[in-house]
């Protein structure tokens, strides 16, 4: 016990983070662990590069994406705080947490979840994912297997499906009505330790 | 009316009963069941057929030739097996008549029930049950089909992804399950609650394990009614299907226990026991694997034998389990991994209507033998002499059964619960320990119990009736009301949609690399791997290689929904009357005509409408309004034509016109033996794709466009520039970025807009005017230019041709991969994509660059 509550001192703010993000220490000081490991050079921050270390993201076809959902624009570099927030998107909801009305919705409420998933779409932030920006994953993701016409009519057809205002792109609320039946919380949610 | 015709149904059914019984009277073989084992009925065979020869040569010495004969000894068997199938698919029949008491009833109940009428009638009539459910028919020939068929249709990912706690549950539930019952019967019995019995402990843990049977036939049944949510319903589904395989192998190592005898058995054996259980159980379910792949191989090379490429498979997995239980592996376990394992591999090969054979042939199957085995079962009870009453045994049972499936679910709930991801809810939990209905895998089980080594098995045989009885209508009854009142978690009705196809996909690669971030192997970890995998080397080894291209999911759930749309379109043309290329076209086949009108019909106007109601109309959305009535904006929004372009165009469809391709009637057989689509002749689709291409290209050569919508010409730059060279370089519109929101038109093609005022009608439901028809010239004039170009607007309807030249149009691709191609872009506001399309290969010949024309 004595060297968890050392590593959490060695945190800044550490009461604050947990408090945001719903982590446990436990889970914090796994985080910071995976944190440290990442940061080879040990700066405290990490850059698009140690991300890239990853092999296992490397063979991730929207991989760039999601490292990319990690710098804010205009940064190179993210620190312990931002990392753990971008994580806690995929807390699992917890059911039993009491619920407090004014408290700021949680980082890993169902709407976080989908803004998350969609801003990896709609990298120029404009708040709508284009047909070319829809284009641009849906080529990453189905890779050689259909033809770029292909692809590009079932671009259409996607975008079409979602679009209700017939802007030819699909907004945030758009998506998310389009996800609206989808589980989000179980799709979204991975297993941090327990 | 439905009460009378029910009557009418039921008198039906007796007669049958009785023609049946009628038949047993005169042979009064006690076991003329329905299907007999082939070996039975092959000796029955030639005992029949020798009395029949003696009886017939008897009669040789005959004075005069005999016009007919009475030759009921000859049919004698297969004819009472096909009655009872067909007593037994009427009462399905009668059951399903009134809805409102299958809504409360669930219909395995009610067909037990319908089998104690029709036992009571057998048993009136011969005083004796003379058709009873033999475990040899049940276990050959009744629950392999019912098993492929669960397990085939099984949803694949859910059941992988939860597969650790259905192995959990099946496993050491059952385990739990058979153990405890046992023990806990043995003690009442020894504590003196059930009165004298010849029962030792041995046979108590072999009753035990035959009662922990979880029927997945009565299980489905039930649960399909309720509409639970996914994660149980497949928690529910797998347990009980899986579980029957680990039953039956405990069953026969309790069997082989009580054979060697209570003093016999050591450590040894016990540990001999064990092992034997896993090697069972692990070896059927690899042999079933096996068999998978077998499967999946063959279908890889049935493509000449479509027809019967379903029959391969039945045959195949019914293999599966004939060799499991051959090599004493286990059977149901085989042929489950059997069915789970080749289903995406069958569907990615066979075509489309071959699988859907498959689902229908698979669906007769289960479904026909299903109902069979609830008929009989209720059938089977009414017979005195299997009937041993000991209130305590019965009553114990009952409750321990209910008593310990609670316990063994919660606890292992509650230990999965450590780790699942989504904990498994109280109410889901309770639905499980409820939803353990015993069916007739514990029935066939006690009915295969040896007389010699278990004195009791008549009170065993009974109890296990009644359980069955107990658990299929009692808990079938009230687990509706108790899913209602619990408030369980529905299974929500999700549509098929692209976006959350394509979601999906970019959650699982969002969750993997969250995972790697983490350095956390998770439950996304094996997923991605084995994905991995199976890409590298298993498709490679089990599909075929164009299948391997299009086997994508998010392709596929493409594919279905053009699919979906265009059946939806050609059904409410066909409706309306207004498919006049259907009506018209007279080729040889109608496959033909019905393929191309599937691919063609996302052209049509009124598909817009259509998808436009289903795309917007779940969401209830204002839009859908505006969108069903898509004319008004159709004909504005189409590039228009300046009184130069439509003369052009004039002179462009006659020369069309005249190239048309006339499709080649082949005076093809319309029966054949061994195909059932004759008419797809690759030549011809591509003699018409090159012609079509070459003659557009001569018509537009000289043909100016309209205004094209600036949408798509705004993402296509490229395009754009190639056609404004040759294109009219003065059309104002062409420079304005939104060009089909812009009303304003030239001069000139306000005449043109005007008159699509007057005609805002689908060209095709005109009057099919040929093109040879010099009426064309006027009626070209007053057709609207707008929606589809003129040269489709003039070849629809001219209706012998135009399909082909259309749907060419709309697909160059060659003909083989046809089928994968779905119609590309339809939306209300893909308005003239031929224009574009064309514009774009004026300057170059459509054969080097197909792709601008599928590009729409």
């Amino acid at each position: 016990m004595g060297s968890t509550n050392s590593t959490l001192l060695k945190i800044p703010n550490v009461e604050v983070l947990m408090q945001e993000t719903g982590f446990s220490p436990a889970h914090i000081i796994r985080l910071h662990d995976r944190f440290k490991a990442l940061d080879k050079e040990g700066r405290g921050h990490l850059c698009p590069q140690d991300f890239g270390e990853i092999k296992e993201l490397a063979m991730n076809p929207i991989g760039d994406r999601i490292i990319g959902a990690f710098f804010s624009p205009g940064k190179e570099t993210v620190d312990f705080h931002t990392f753990v927030k971008i994580l806690a998107h995929f807390r699992p909801v917890d059911k039993d947490r009491p619920k407090e009305p004014n408290s700021p919705e949680p980082i890993n409420s169902r709407s976080n979840k989908l803004k998350f998933a969609f801003q990896l779409y709609d990298q120029d932030k404009d708040g709508k994912i284009s047909r070319d920006e829809l284009l641009k994953v849906l080529r990453a993701m189905l890779g050689m297997q259909v033809t770029e016409e292909q692809l590009e009519s079932i671009a259409d057809r996607t975008i079409q499906e979602a679009d209700l205002d017939r802007d030819d792109a699909i907004s945030f609320e758009e998506f998310r009505k389009s996800l609206e039946k989808v589980n989000i919380d179980h799709k979204m949610s991975i297993r941090f330790l327990r | 009316m439905a009460i009378l015709q029910q009557f009418a149904l039921l008198a039906l059914l007796i007669i049958f009963c009785t023609s049946c019984k009628a038949g047993t009277l005169e042979v009064n073989s006690a076991e003329v069941g329905l299907n007999y084992s082939s070996k039975a009925s092959a000796a029955e065979d030639t005992g029949t057929s020798t009395n029949g020869s003696t009886g017939g040569h008897g009669t040789s010495v005959i004075t005069t030739l005999p016009i007919v004969i009475w030759k009921w000894p000859h049919v004698e068997t297969p004819y009472l097996v096909a009655l009872w199938i067909l007593t037994c698919w009427l009462c399905k029949l009668v059951c399903e008549l009134n809805h409102s008491i299958t809504s409360v009833i669930p219909e395995s109940g009610l067909l037990i029930i319908l089998g104690f009428v029709l036992g009571g009638i057998v048993w009136g009539a011969d005083k004796a049950q003379t058709f009873k459910l033999i475990p040899v028919n049940f276990f050959y020939y009744l629950l392999p089909q019912i098993v492929l068929d669960a397990s085939y249709c099984m949803p694949n990912k859910l059941f992988f992804s939860n597969l650790g706690a259905i192995l959990v549950h099946a496993i050491i539930g059952t385990c739990w399950n058979a153990g405890t019952v046992g023990i806990a019967l043995w003690g009442c019995y020894e504590g003196g609650a059930m009165g004298n019995l010849n029962i030792g402990p041995l046979q108590f843990l072999l009753f035990g394990a035959l009662m922990s049977a979880v029927d997945p036939v009565a299980v489905i049944a039930v649960f399909e009614e309720v509409h639970v949510n996914e994660v149980l319903y497949i928690l529910v589904f797998g347990e009980s299907l899986l579980n029957d395989g680990v039953t039956v192998v405990l069953y026969n190592v309790f069997d082989a226990f009580v054979s060697l005898g209570g003093p016999k058995i050591n450590a040894a054996e016990i540990i001999k026991g064990i092992v034997s259980f896993f090697v069972v159980a692990f070896g059927g379910s690899f042999l079933g694997v096996v068999f998978a792949i077998l499967i999946s191989m063959l279908t890889r090379v049935t493509k000449n034998v479509q027809v019967i490429g379903a029959g391969f498979i039945i045959v195949l997995g019914y293999l599966s389990y004939l060799t499991a239980e051959m090599l004493s592996l286990s059977a149901i376990l085989s042929i489950t991994f059997c069915g789970v394992c080749c289903q995406k591999y069958i569907t990615a090969n066979m075509d489309e209507k071959s699988v859907t054979t498959l689902r229908y042939s698979l669906k007769v199957l289960a479904n026909g033998s299903e109902t069979m085995i609830f008929v009989f079962l209720g059938v089977s009870a009414i017979d005195k002499n299997i009937w041993v009453w000991n209130t305590g045994f019965i009553l114990l049972t009952i409750l321990f059964i209910v008593v310990f499936r609670f316990m063994g679910v919660f606890f292992l709930n509650w230990v999965l619960n450590q780790s699942r991801l989504i904990p498994i809810d109280l109410t889901d939990q309770f639905v499980m320990g409820y939803g353990g209905l015993r069916g007739a895998v514990a029935y066939g089980l006690a009915a295969s119990l040896d007389e010699k080594k278990i004195p009791e098995k008549n009170l065993m045989l009974g109890t296990t009736l009644i359980v069955v009885y107990f658990t299929v209508i009692l808990q079938g009854i009230t687990m509706k009301p108790l899913v209602q009142w619990l408030k369980v978690k529905k299974a929500t009705q999700s549509d098929l949609t692209l976006n959350g196809k394509i979601n999906n996909r970019t959650f699982e690669h969002i969750l993997t690399a969250m995972e790697d971030i983490c350095g956390r192997m998770g439950d996304n970890w094996w997923t991605r791997h084995w994905n991995y995998f199976e890409d590298k080397y298993v498709c490679w080894l089990l599909m075929k290689s164009d299948a391997r291209k299009h086997k994508d999911p998010i392709f596929g759930a493409f594919h279905k929904l053009n699919l979906e749309d265009a059946t939806k379109y050609v059904t409410e043309g066909e409706s309306k009357g207004s498919l006049a290329f259907i009506r018209n076209c007279d080729s040889a086949s109608v496959d033909f005509k019905k393929k191309l009108a599937l691919e063609y019909a996302d052209i049509m106007p009124d598909i817009m409408a259509d998808m436009s109601e289903y795309d917007f109309g779940i969401d209830n959305v204002p839009v859908t309004s505006v969108m069903k009535n898509p004319i008004p904006s159709v004909s504005l929004n189409i590039h228009e034509l300046d009184k130069k372009s439509v003369s052009d165009d004039l002179n462009a469809h006659h020369i069309l016109d005249q190239h048309l391709y006339k499709s080649r009637r082949y005076n093809r057989p319309t029966y054949s033996r061994s195909h059932y689509n004759t008419s797809e002749n690759p030549d011809e689709m591509q003699e018409i794709f090159q012609r079509t291409m070459r003659s557009r290209l001569e018509s537009f050569k000289s043909t100016k466009m309209g205004v094209n919508p600036a949408k798509k010409l705004s993402k296509h730059p490229k395009k754009d520039s190639t056609h404004k060279p040759n294109g009219k370089p003065a059309d104002p519109h062409r420079t304005h970025p939104y060009g089909d929101e812009d009303f304003e038109f030239s001069a000139d093609s306000a005449s043109s807009s005007e008159i699509a005022g007057h005609f805002p009608r689908r060209n095709t439901s005109t009057p099919g005017a040929g093109v040879d028809n010099p009426a064309f010239i006027p009626e070209m004039d007053t057709s609207p230019p707008m929606r589809n170009p003129p040269w489709q607007t003039e070849t629809g309807n001219n209706t012998a041709v135009a399909p082909s030249q259309r749907a060419q149009g709309r697909l160059p691709w060659t003909p083989t991969n046809l089928r994968h191609l779905a119609p590309l872009r339809m939306s209300t506001r893909s308005t003239d994509s031929f224009a574009m399309a064309d514009a774009s290969v004026d300057d170059e010949t459509p054969e080097e660059k197909p792709g601008a024309h599928t590009r729409l």
